[in-house]
């Protein structure tokens, strides 16, 4: 058949176009049809989220803020060696811009400045006020018998850190490094290293409570997947509230179970096991953020659990009985082998979920508790240092991209199963 | 899985205690929800339970943090007007029912865009459309707070709304592509055959087939606007207060007891939404033939 068609030539449709050219037209208008339905949502998140998003990582990198105050003196302190102290061309221009600039302005740039070399920032404010006495030159020992730092060549070594528009500087903050003043890499002082030590605690916690959802919610999925339907819907509630109520009630909730003196800790005292002195501490540590993390994510691993229980035929089971196995040993070698793909899903998806939380350890984890979020936020809203914060949330990101890979290859972001 | 009859006692004994540890982790799941309902109609401005309140004493059960969270509280013989949560319940309503209903039309159509066979990148699309789900919401807030600030939508409504839609269509996209897969195209041929154009065949034969996905999607957005608490805060003024923030608000500083009337009112709500959402997916499964098994 094939050949009969070769040698009538290519099938036409009644306008005389060969077909496969058609049908190649019409596959594309449909191509373009599907994407115009899905333009105005992409447009509609770009803007609103992704924009966001990567102007938080452009800040990550974005060294700009100095340069814009301080322009001319980065141009002349180019030209400087690094040896000793700069010429008078550089104290005459930095003299210039700082008596000329607003206030609000040195104190955003002094702000940066300090990043670098702690100290800046007073000096700064300091010579602000006694720059307006002095008139004219030569200028350099005039600045220095206002304040004898501007003699110290460590400031100005720092500057240097700050010529380029771009610097690292906020990601090695962000793993406890920095910049010393000759832009080698060294650690941060000891009692300043606390970011290693918060990555470490947010993986900590997020491991420990994808596990425990893990032993706690195994049985009930196994239990749900098995019981006749009109008890399991019933029970599917239980698994289903949690996941519909606030977050935050379900926060309030577990501060009054858990505060000295709430419902666990009198329920204990009141059955005379604990004496009223010795109410246990739950609140305000790590303890308190796993237990309540966990209850908050575990319908989130009984979900996929429960799904992919669902189609494991119960036969395989008493196949396995009946060719004599016992049956944990039927168990652990027909069931949960097929299992393997609600766990993995559930665990990632309770993982990448734990990782980023912000809210609970807020409110339950006093000081032991807090997770990277946390120091996202304090950056955020406190210090101000916005370049750390941003650098934080970019190595957060970059962390959440990977797994948020790893999940679409091994489950299919499509499979994502909402109740 | 019943026991069978044949079942030795060592059997007998561990399906028991597996069951035990079932009812137990069901407690720990649902317990601490319910035990703030009780609480929330204590006298004590504490969250604990009083000897008095446990003995049933009238004088230690009251509905006062209600009349405070409604806005009207005494102290001594003055009445006093807080009006916060109810302002709070007002913004979480507007925002809330605004951001859904966009979220809910921009999500539907790119769902069913989504799911048309000749759609191109569609992995790659998804997940990007999906990611303002998955992304940590303090990330989400930080560089909201950057970008919104720059173009003056912070501390504007509409900003709070544009967040809160974005942060719901992965929500409708789900849903209703999950109740479009297995949605006969034949049924699109035979009403443009028929003579319907493409709205009149959108409104009349596809719509109501989909509508069941689209309510539960646009309440699970609903839902997640009216729970989010970290962008209203960085991204909203201080006085564009809203249940969770007034919430937040209530736990950091006075910790005072109207919050568990209010988590007891949200707790209702929930379980309507939940009961709602239930029927919708049975409704939907039925309609498209899917059968329980």
């Amino acid at each position: 058949m094939n050949q009969a068609q070769t040698a009538s030539g290519p099938i036409l449709t009644t306008d005389g176009i060969p077909l496969k050219v058609s049908l190649k037209k019409a596959e594309r208008i449909n191509k373009i049809r599907a994407f115009l339905l899905v333009l105005p949502l992409l447009v509609f998140i770009l803007i609103t989220f992704l924009v966001p998003i990567g102007d938080m990582l452009a800040r990550s990198i974005d060294d700009r803020q100095i340069n814009t105050v301080f322009p001319k003196t980065f141009e002349v302190y180019k030209k400087w060696d690094r040896q000793g102290l700069p010429s008078e061309e550089v104290y005459k221009t930095m003299f210039f811009e700082v008596k000329n600039s607003e206030g609000y302005q040195i104190g955003k740039a002094s702000t940066r400045m300090n990043y670098s070399k702690s100290g800046w920032k007073s000096l700064l404010k300091k010579s602000k006020r006694k720059f307006k006495k002095i008139e004219e030159g030569p200028y350099k020992e005039q600045m220095i018998a206002t304040d004898k730092r501007w003699a110290d060549p460590e400031y100005w070594k720092a500057l240097g850190q700050m010529v380029d528009p771009t610097t690292m500087g906020y990601y090695l903050n962000a793993v406890d490094l920095k910049y010393d003043s000759n832009k080698d890499i060294i650690q941060q002082k000891e009692n300043r290293r606390i970011y290693n030590k918060t990555w470490i605690k947010t993986f900590k916690v997020s491991l420990l409570v994808t596990f425990f959802c893990l032993i706690l919610g195994y049985p009930i999925s196994y239990l749900l997947a098995t019981l006749p339907l009109k008890y399991s819907n019933l029970l599917m509630i239980c698994v289903l509230l949690p996941f519909w109520t606030s977050l935050l009630v379900r926060t309030v909730a577990w501060m009054v179970m858990l505060q000295q003196k709430g419902v666990l800790n009198n329920l204990l005292v009141m059955s005379n096991l604990l004496a009223d002195e010795n109410r246990w501490q739950l609140m305000y540590n790590q303890t308190a953020v796993v237990i309540v993390m966990t209850q908050i994510l575990l319908p989130f691993m009984v979900l996929p659990l429960f799904s992919v229980m669902k189609t494991i035929s119960p036969t395989y089971m008493r196949a396995a009985l009946n060719l004599g196995a016992s049956p944990l040993h039927a168990f652990y070698k027909v069931y949960m082998p097929n299992s393997i793909p609600g766990i993995s899903a559930g665990c990632l998806l309770v993982f990448i979920i734990a990782i980023g939380y912000y809210i609970t350890p807020e409110l339950v984890g006093g000081k032991d508790g807090q997770m990277v979020g946390n120091w996202i936020a304090y950056h955020l809203k406190t210090t101000l240092n916005w370049g750390l914060c941003a650098s934080l949330g970019a190595i957060l990101l970059a962390m959440m991209t990977v797994l948020y890979w790893a999940y679409n290859k091994i489950v299919g972001i499509e499979n994502i199963k909402l109740g | 899985m019943a026991l069978p009859a044949y079942a030795t006692t060592g059997q007998k004994l561990g399906y028991y205690s597996f069951l035990t540890y079932c009812g137990l982790v069901f407690f720990f799941l649902i317990a601490p929800i319910f035990i703030i309902l009780p609480l929330s109609f204590s006298a004590s401005p504490f969250f604990e339970f009083t000897k008095e309140f446990m003995n049933l004493d009238p004088e230690a059960w009251s509905l006062r943090w209600y009349r405070q969270m409604v806005g009207i509280s005494s102290i001594g013989d003055t009445t006093v007007v807080t009006d916060k949560w109810m302002l709070g319940t007002r913004n979480s309503f507007f925002i809330g029912i605004v951001a859904t209903l966009l979220a809910t039309a921009l999500g539907t159509v790119a769902a069913l865009g989504l799911s048309r066979p000749h759609m191109p990148f569609k992995a790659i699309l998804m997940a990007i459309l999906i990611s303002p789900m998955i992304v940590p919401l303090i990330i989400t807030a930080a560089g909201m707070f950057f970008f919104y600030s720059k173009i003056g939508l912070t501390h504007t409504y509409l900003g709070l709304i544009l967040a809160h839609t974005a942060l719901g269509t992965p929500f409708v996209v789900i849903t209703v592509t999950a109740t479009l897969t297995g949605f006969d195209t034949n049924l699109i041929r035979a009403s443009q055959s028929l003579g319907a154009d493409t709205m009149r065949t959108f409104f009349k034969v596809i719509m109501p087939l989909i509508l069941p996905g689209v309510i539960s999607g646009g309440l699970f957005a609903f839902i997640t606007s009216f729970d989010e608490v970290v962008v209203v805060m960085f991204v909203g003024s201080v006085e564009q207060i809203t249940i969770p923030k007034q919430m937040w608000a209530g736990l950091r500083q006075e910790t005072s007891p109207v919050i568990l009337c209010m988590a007891t009112c949200l707790v209702a709500l929930s379980i309507a939404l939940l009961t709602t959402v239930e029927m919708l997916r049975r409704r939907s499964e039925r309609l498209r033939g899917i059968k329980h098994r």
